[in-house]
């Protein structure tokens, strides 16, 4: 275990960093050898390019948008406490029940995740996903052979479901209510990062 | 319609021939040795009188002389003109499976032999089986196995694999002796052993069957991975199981010690037969690298060091499905990129040739073999096993993937399991296994259960269970459902997961897989592929970082026809369209682009495509990037299914590259290129698509661009 902590050290902010988010000194490890190994030029910043760089992600059809999530707006590199801070929104709910509640809301809690999902439709961050929004997420998940009209009448659809203040835009609010049926925790935790 | 009748008079040409030929007296009457020598072959003429002075014959008749390759080829031009007739026939093979039709040709034939010749037409020899008809099934099984989807689910499959089958043999096995013991009138003699035994041979599920069934159906690869695999990797505890019962009954008495013996042996088998299929396949791999001179032979090599692994792991009384198999997903990366182009797809269409020859042989052979005059029935027995198998594989499937989905992020649905349990038919392993039994006074019930057991999986089940499954899908709809939204937002959340898996490098299969691909790029590629061919990585970064950018550059929606404020509800037929759409679409959401597995088309390899394309089509000087990856699977590959290789065709047009990552841009690609996939109705949604597209100025004429080339293609 000594080994651990001496190459703890190496990471800026470790500690604060498993504090904030829950992360074991073991899972903060692993994180910095990934991200270490996608840095490959070895500036201690990721950049777009280097999400790139991972085949599967970039044949994901919202791959784009998953590695712009990483990115704060405005911003072109992700250092690797913004990278541990986005992925802690992927941890278990499980494993928080020793936080008391005097802390601010942990980034893995049901809100926090559905407001990350959220973002992904939500590109021009006005808290509300539009109906071109919508559209171009599920363009972009639909395989072929769906016409335009299809595509609109789906959208159609989830809108007329979800929208209940009738302007025509899902509010977060809505889409939390919208959801409220679906294991969020269940869905949107990585297992092992708990 | 001529040709509906050319084929049928064939097909009856090449039935009523081993029938006429049987007629033939077997063994030709001994010639008389003090003949003059004459030139002509004489041999049927045998029996004319010593006197008569022998003419030159210039015409004769010397069938002992070819017998045997010609009546093997006779009934592969048979099974094959049969498979060809089903083709033909247009709405059938949309009902009854292709199995079911052949073997009910096989039960004509045989009976037909059987008429004539009052004996037992020719049997499946065990032999015949095992070392020339299976091995090609397997091989092209494993050459065109998905790798990807089958490494992520690996664990599930074994789980089912090993597990399950040892369920069901034991279940099987001892509730067929509990049902020996209620009925000791005629069922007395049969001990447990031999109920283990037969347990043993009855439960495994077979590829063979099981593929050929699958073929019709609409099922998604995760789906098709976890039966399909489970099916092969059976093998080695069926195989395992059953020498191990057939040993303890040769053995005055079973020790504890024989059982744990015979647990070391599973394992023993199993990973024997993967060192085996490994050592082969590298071997092959080496070998495939020196072959630049003499591509001509490069795909023998393929078969032939496949076939000895099969063959060796035999010799060894290891497992040769899983050394076939492993040597063919071994071999399979390294070959491809050492041999040419047209060697590459020599080994695949000889792949699926010999396959689908093979099988087709099993199945009229499996119909012959029925007509038999061994056959010894027993109702209790019959019945109880038939009903035994649907139970015991049911119970298993439900208990064991309760188990597994605490485990999966995709879970196994209710639906995939009725498949699973559903799906789970026997096929010729189980007889030829049957056959191999030592003799004993009950053998006879044991194949013609075994047959009946057969027959009623490939038959009933073979047929029903498509209906079966659209009426569960309509059944389910009925229920609670999912609202259009919750859907697509699963979806999205699936998708996302997906990629914060890829980011993290997810321990358990991303991250071995990394460490194998390192592993691979430093020393096996390096060892076992030309270096020439080696350089392409350095050209695909480039051209993957092209697309890339091309891809953020590309803007995105067109905006909508007729914003509508307030919108009509809709009516439910547009509800259902809406989520059979959505559920069709929308199901592949780890988006592997690799097609199911197809035992009749060749669908060209996603990847490779993708890098060998758009290499030739990148003429443009830095103003325009065509890329059309894949474009032609959905032509190609003809398969029926619509969702012919499940590939996005990407077509990026752009005029100046953007690297910046700010935009809201999507994937607009798709949306474009949908147009090019299904040719039937791109003109209609090429004009809507295009009429949409007029409002964002300055991109106008580019979007024109992309349609003009894709017009271009389609003719």
């Amino acid at each position: 275990m000594g080994s651990k902590s001496s190459s703890l050290n190496k990471i800026p902010n470790a500690q604060e960093l498993m504090q904030e988010t829950g992360f074991s000194a073991a899972h903060i490890l692993r994180l910095y050898e990934r991200f270490e190994f996608l840095d490959v030029d070895q500036m201690g910043e990721l950049r777009p390019e280097d999400f790139g760089a991972i085949r599967e992600l970039s044949m994901n059809p919202i791959g784009d948008r998953i590695i712009s999530a990483f990115f704060s707006p405005g911003k072109e590199t992700v250092d690797f406490a913004s990278f541990v801070r986005i992925l802690a929104h992927f941890r278990s709910t499980e494993t928080n029940r020793t936080r008391d509640g005097a802390q601010p809301e942990p980034a893995n809690s049901r809100t926090r995740k559905l407001k990350f999902a959220f973002q992904l439709y939500d590109q021009d961050r006005d808290g509300k996903i539009s109906r071109e929004e919508l559209l171009q997420v599920l363009r972009t998940m639909m395989e072929m052979q769906v016409t335009e009209e299809q595509l609109q009448s789906i959208a159609e659809r989830a809108i007329q479901e979800a929208d209940l203040d009738q302007d025509d835009a899902i509010s977060f609010d809505e889409f939390r209510k919208s959801m409220e049926k679906v294991d969020i925790d269940h869905k949107m935790s990585i297992r092992f990062l708990s | 319609m001529a040709a509906l009748w050319t084929l049928s008079l064939l097909l009856s040409a090449c039935l009523f021939w081993p029938a006429c030929l049987a007629l033939n007296p077997p063994a030709e009457l001994p010639q008389p040795h003090n003949l003059p020598p004459s030139l002509g072959a004489n041999s049927s003429d045998g029996g004319l009188s010593v006197d008569l002075p022998m003419p030159l014959r210039v015409f004769s008749v010397d069938y002992n002389h070819v017998q045997a390759p010609f009546e093997i080829v006779l009934w592969i031009m048979l099974a094959s003109l049969a498979k060809l007739g089903f083709h033909w026939s247009g709405r059938v093979p949309a009902v009854v499976p292709e199995s079911c039709l052949l073997i009910m040709v096989g039960l004509l034939v045989g009976g037909v032999i059987y008429g004539v010749r009052h004996s037992a037409p020719p049997t499946l020899s065990a032999d015949a089986f095992f070392l020339f008809l299976l091995p090609p099934i397997v091989l092209d099984a494993g050459y065109f196995l998905p790798g990807k989807l089958f490494f992520e689910n690996l664990g599930t499959i074994l789980w089912y694999a090993v597990l399950g089958t040892l369920w069901n043999v034991l279940g099987i096995g001892l509730s067929l002796y509990g049902v020996c013991l209620l009925a000791p009138s005629s069922l007395g003699d049969i001990s447990l052993l031999h109920c283990l035994l037969f347990g043993s041979l009855i439960a495994a599920v077979d590829p063979v069957a099981v593929l050929s069934v699958f073929q019709e159906m609409h099922v998604n690869d995760q789906l098709h991975i976890l039966v399909f695999g489970e099916s092969l990797l059976n093998d080695a505890v069926t195989v395992v199981l059953y020498k191990l019962f057939e040993s303890f009954l040769r053995l005055p008495s079973v020790s504890g010690l024989d059982v744990l013996l015979g647990g070391c042996r599973v394992l023993v088998v199993g990973l024997g037969g993967l060192f085996v299929g490994l050592f082969f396949g590298l071997v092959a791999a080496l070998t495939s690298r020196f072959t630049s001179r003499a591509q001509v032979i490069a795909p023998l090599f393929v078969f032939l060091y496949s076939y000895l692994s099969y063959l060796t792991s035999e010799m060894l009384h290891l497992s040769g499905i899983m050394a076939i198999v492993t040597c063919a997903v071994t071999m399979k990366q390294y070959v491809e990129a050492n041999v040419s182009e047209r060697s590459k797809t020599s080994i695949q269409y000889f792949l699926k040739m010999w396959s689908s020859v093979s099988e087709t042989l099993i199945f009229v052979f499996l119909g012959v073999s029925t007509i038999q005059d061994v056959h010894m029935w027993s109702w209790p027995f019959v019945c109880s096993t038939l009903l035994l198998c649907l139970i015991w594989r049911a119970t298993g499937v439900l208990l064991l993937t309760a188990v597994v989905n605490k485990l999966r992020r995709n879970t196994v649905t209710f639906r995939d399991q009725f498949i699973i349990a559903y799906g789970g038919l026997r096929g010729a392993i189980c007889f030829s296994l049957v056959f191999l039994i030592d003799d004993f006074p009950k053998k006879r019930l044991f194949i013609t259960t075994t047959i009946v057991v057969i027959l009623f999986t490939v038959f009933v089940q073979g047929m029903t269970i498509k209906p079966l499954v659209e009426l569960l899908d309509v059944k389910r709809k009925k229920r609670a459902l999912p609202t259009v939204s919750e859907e697509i937002h699963s979806r999205l959340i699936d998708h996302l997961l997906a990629g914060i898996e890829d980011v993290v490098g997810y321990w358990g299969q991303h991250y071995w897989k990394d460490k194998f691909e390192q592993f691979n790029k430093k020393y096996l590629r390096r060892f076992l592929i030309r270096e020439d061919h080696q350089a392409p990585s350095s050209i695909l970064r480039v051209y993957q970082e092209l697309e890339r950018r091309d891809q953020r550059g590309d803007e995105e929606a067109p905006p909508l026809v007729d914003p509508r404020s307030h919108s009509r509800p809709l009516l439910p037929e547009e509800m259902d369209s809406i989520r059979r759409i959505l559920s069709r679409n929308l199901q592949n959401f780890n988006n592997k682009q690799t097609p199911a597995y197809s035992r009749h088309t060749l669908h060209q390899d996603a990847t490779m495509d993708r890098t060998r394309k758009p290499l030739h089509r990148h003429q443009s000087l830095g103003e325009r990037y065509t890329f059309n990856t894949q474009g032609e699977d959905g032509e190609f590959s003809g398969s029926r299914r619509g969702r012919a290789g499940l590939s996005r065709s990407h077509t990026v047009c752009s005029m100046s590259p953007r690297p910046v990552l700010q935009d809201s841009s999507v994937l607009a690609a798709p949306s474009q290129s949908r147009g090019l996939v299904d040719p039937k109705s791109s003109a209609v949604r090429k004009e809507q698509i295009s009429s949409q597209h007029q409002a964002p100025d300055g991109r106008a004429p580019k979007k024109q661009l992309s349609f003009v080339l894709e017009s271009e293609k389609q003719q």
